[in-house]
């Protein structure tokens, strides 16, 4: 039951979106080439879902993800029902499986699942081939520091779209990518696609033990690890990372990791920054950055919708 | 009852003995062995019953020194009935329990009312470990002498580390006064907070890892009480090579120390979680395969004196969950020996010194008097087939646990018959 990867059926089509690992890179690309159409029509609505039931599962707190999510699903005529875990039954102790058991019997045809723990997805994925329920598609929207796949797939979108190639680029991921789920599919998908070069950039406290072995050149300095690099994604600092033992303060971590237009200047004169939002400024990056021409980080929101059009659409069989 | 267990292959790794032969009964005790051609009786005795041993082997019963039975306390997960049938069916005819019930086992009280239930016709025997400290919290000394007077055979912390050193060194200093074994498990309770082994399969995952150094700090800090306090020590569910290579410097130095390995850990490694899969949640966490080939060469070398099942049966409920929030452990009673015999064929270890290393070796440690197939010896015997298999799925299994890594999977040896006391516990041969 937990030794097959369930997101792609038998024929190499996709069942599920649990995480970039595992995908093919056609498959990645077929995505990103049927996200391109809905990001560039002006059209806001599309008979694509009409009559299918979009359910918003999320155990964490998100309004971003969730809003995009939805803008998505809307955009393609689906109807959407939001449902905020933490303030429902779960906290009522209903186990995972029974909520999933709930709301499958409410005709869904479509769980967009975020969870704090690594994997949820995959055992919500699973019950439902145990049980029966194959036709229902789950799609992770961030599970622990696990997977983040519609966020790396709209990076390779913003990627694509600025620098056309992947197979000459260096990247450098920049942050705390112990705790990152977005940094793991990024990370995946670079890979993937073929990226000749992808770097970690982080102090020693924030790289998992056997970071190397996912294919990047682990580097604990910024001088060294953005010199000539195409691409810079800045990841997320989270508030409760900043005290305790792993950083001892946002002010040494700014001075040190932040990015700042002295530190970018090492990076090639073209380079993209990405961040997957929301910003700290004055703690992972500079206000001149964020705002700066090589950001790229408004163009990565609407990119995002069109990519989670795309994963949707691809679900519900019509892409 | 006389019985005669008929043309078996004898495996006695206490008494040294790997041959055909026949095995006499009678009143609970082995009356007469004869080693040769096998199918022979013997003169002056009529077996009342006969059980044809042909193709199978003849052993001791094994003893797992790691199975809960959740009495007290968590009867909805297991029962006494349902592990002590499971414990049967393994060819398990003597098991020690840890402490870590609910209450815990550190009161003599309880632990007479757990030998009382537990000492049943058909039920294997339980050797209960008692808490090395109060409810486990590795602040109070238990009353050591009187839980052995209840039935104690060691003690222990079961998961639970003794935080404060002080308390860990009276603790061992304690129980060295009375030469009480001691039972523990090496983890620094800090460094063991993560749920999967520190390395590439948790960095891909997401996982919070644990670093070999949660074992070997606790392995260090442990070694050199015991240099100080002289305690009779056995460490628990080693997982790691380097801990394996502390240990064996150890006993080279001349400290009386011992370990185990878990069947979970001989045979898995964290890329065994796959995706996600909460059944090889385990304590300590898998680790990796260059581990895991050390801890299979050192069983097998004696360098690690048992193998057990680690028992721990976990309710659907509290298993079926995201991979970091569901419980740890797996059952195991009925796994044992097809995962001796498992590690044996892979290993290419003799299959006599593979049962030791579930029979007389574990017999040592416990410290059981009269046990083997000689005359005189108790009669609690374990006969299978090393040639059929095991299928281990929810339905087979007889544990209230279905939980183990191993689901779905067929694995060599079947037991045919299981004697305790020279009666028939468990009779395979229907199934």
């Amino acid at each position: 039951m937990f030794s097959t990867n369930p997101q792609v059926d038998r024929h190499g089509e996709l069942r599920h979106l649990l995480s970039i690992e595992g995908l093919p890179a056609a498959l990645i690309t077929r995505i990103l080439d049927a996200a391109q159409p809905y990001a560039e029509s002006e059209q806001k609505k599309q008979p694509v879902l009409t009559g299918k039931s979009v359910f918003n599962i999320f155990f964490e707190n998100s309004t971003r993800t969730r809003t995009t999510f939805e803008i998505a699903a809307k955009r393609l005529s689906a109807d959407v029902i939001n449902l905020a875990m933490n303030t429902s039954s779960t906290a009522k102790g209903e186990t995972l499986l029974d909520t999933v058991d709930n709301l499958a019997a409410m005709q869904a045809d479509m769980f967009i699942v975020r969870h704090g723990s690594s994997g949820a997805p995959y055992l919500i994925a699973q019950h439902l081939a145990a049980t029966g329920r194959n036709h229902i598609s789950v799609v992770n929207a961030g599970d622990g520091r696990h997977a983040h796949p519609t966020q790396g797939l709209l990076d390779m979108y913003t990627i694509r779209h600025y620098k056309k190639d992947f197979t000459n680029l260096t990247v450098a991921i920049v942050g705390d990518v112990l705790h990152s789920r977005v940094a793991r599919s990024q990370i995946h998908a670079l890979t993937t696609l073929g990226v000749p070069e992808v770097r970690v950039i982080a102090p020693k406290t924030l790289v998992p033990a056997g970071m190397e072995r996912m294919g990047v050149r682990v580097f604990n300095s910024m001088s060294d690890g953005l010199r000539g690099v195409d691409v810079v994604m800045m990841l997320r600092l989270q508030n409760e990372r900043m005290q305790g033992a792993l950083l001892p303060s946002t002010h040494e971590y700014f001075k040190t990791y932040g990015l700042t237009p002295e530190k970018l200047a090492l990076a090639k004169p073209d380079a993209i920054v990405l961040h997957p939002g929301p910003m700290n400024r004055g703690v992972e990056i500079d206000s001149a950055v964020a705002d700066g021409k090589q950001a790229v980080i408004l163009p990565q929101v609407s990119f995002g919708i069109a990519v989670r059009m795309a994963v949707m659409a691809m679900l519900g069989g019509k892409a | 009852m006389k019985l005669h267990i008929k043309g078996g292959r004898l495996i006695d790794p206490a008494n040294k003995i790997d041959a055909l032969g026949d095995l006499f009964i009678a009143d609970g005790a082995v009356v007469g062995r004869q080693v040769g051609a096998g199918g022979t009786a013997m003169a002056g005795f009529t077996p009342e019953s006969v059980l044809d041993a042909t193709g199978c082997v003849v052993c001791p019963g094994l003893i797992d020194l790691s199975a809960r039975l959740r009495e007290p306390g968590s009867e909805y997960r297991a029962t006494l009935e349902s592990e002590m049938a499971a414990a049967v069916a393994g060819g398990v005819t003597r098991l020690a329990c840890p402490p870590d019930t609910d209450p815990p086992l550190d009161e003599p009280g309880l632990v007479s009312m757990l030998a009382h239930r537990s000492r049943q016709p058909g039920f294997a025997r339980v050797h209960p470990v008692g808490a090395l400290t109060m409810q486990l919290k590795g602040e109070r000394l238990t009353e050591m002498a009187q839980l052995a007077e209840a039935g104690c055979v060691a003690f222990g912390q079961a998961s639970r580390s003794i935080v404060d050193t002080q308390v860990l060194l009276r603790a061992l200093s304690y129980a060295a006064t009375f030469n009480f074994p001691v039972w523990l498990q090496a983890q620094d309770p800090f460094l063991s907070r993560g749920v999967a082994h520190a390395g590439e399969v948790a960095a891909r995952l997401g996982l919070a890892g644990v670093s070999v150094a949660a074992e070997t700090i606790a392995l260090s800090g442990l070694l050199q009480l015991v240099r100080e306090t002289g305690a009779r020590v056995h460490v628990r569910r080693l997982s790691s090579a380097a801990g394996l290579e502390m240990l064996t410097a150890a006993r080279k130095e001349g400290l009386p120390v011992t370990c185990d390995v878990t069947i979970n850990h001989l045979h898995l490694t964290d890329m065994d979680i796959g995706y996600f899969n909460p059944h090889a949640r385990l304590d300590p966490p898998l680790r990796s395969q260059r581990d895991r080939d050390a801890l299979r060469a050192g069983l097998a070398s004696g360098a690690i004196d048992v193998l057990c099942s680690d028992h721990s049966p976990v309710d659907d409920d509290a298993k079926l969950l995201p991979f970091e929030e569901a419980e740890v452990g797996a059952t195991g009673l009925e796994l044992l020996l097809p995962l001796t015999l498992k590690w044996a064929n892979e290993c290419k270890v003799p299959l006599a010194t593979a049962i030791g290393r579930v029979t007389a070796d574990p017999a040592r440690i416990l410290g059981v008097p009269d046990y083997g197939l000689s005359a005189g010896q108790l009669a609690d015997v374990c006969v299978f087939d090393p040639q059929a298999y095991t299928a281990v799925t929810r339905e087979t299994l007889r544990s209230q646990g279905k939980n183990t890594p191993f689901l779905g999977l067929e694995l060599p040896g079947k037991v045919r018959y299981t004697l305790i006391d020279g009666q028939l516990a468990y009779d395979g041969t229907q199934d």
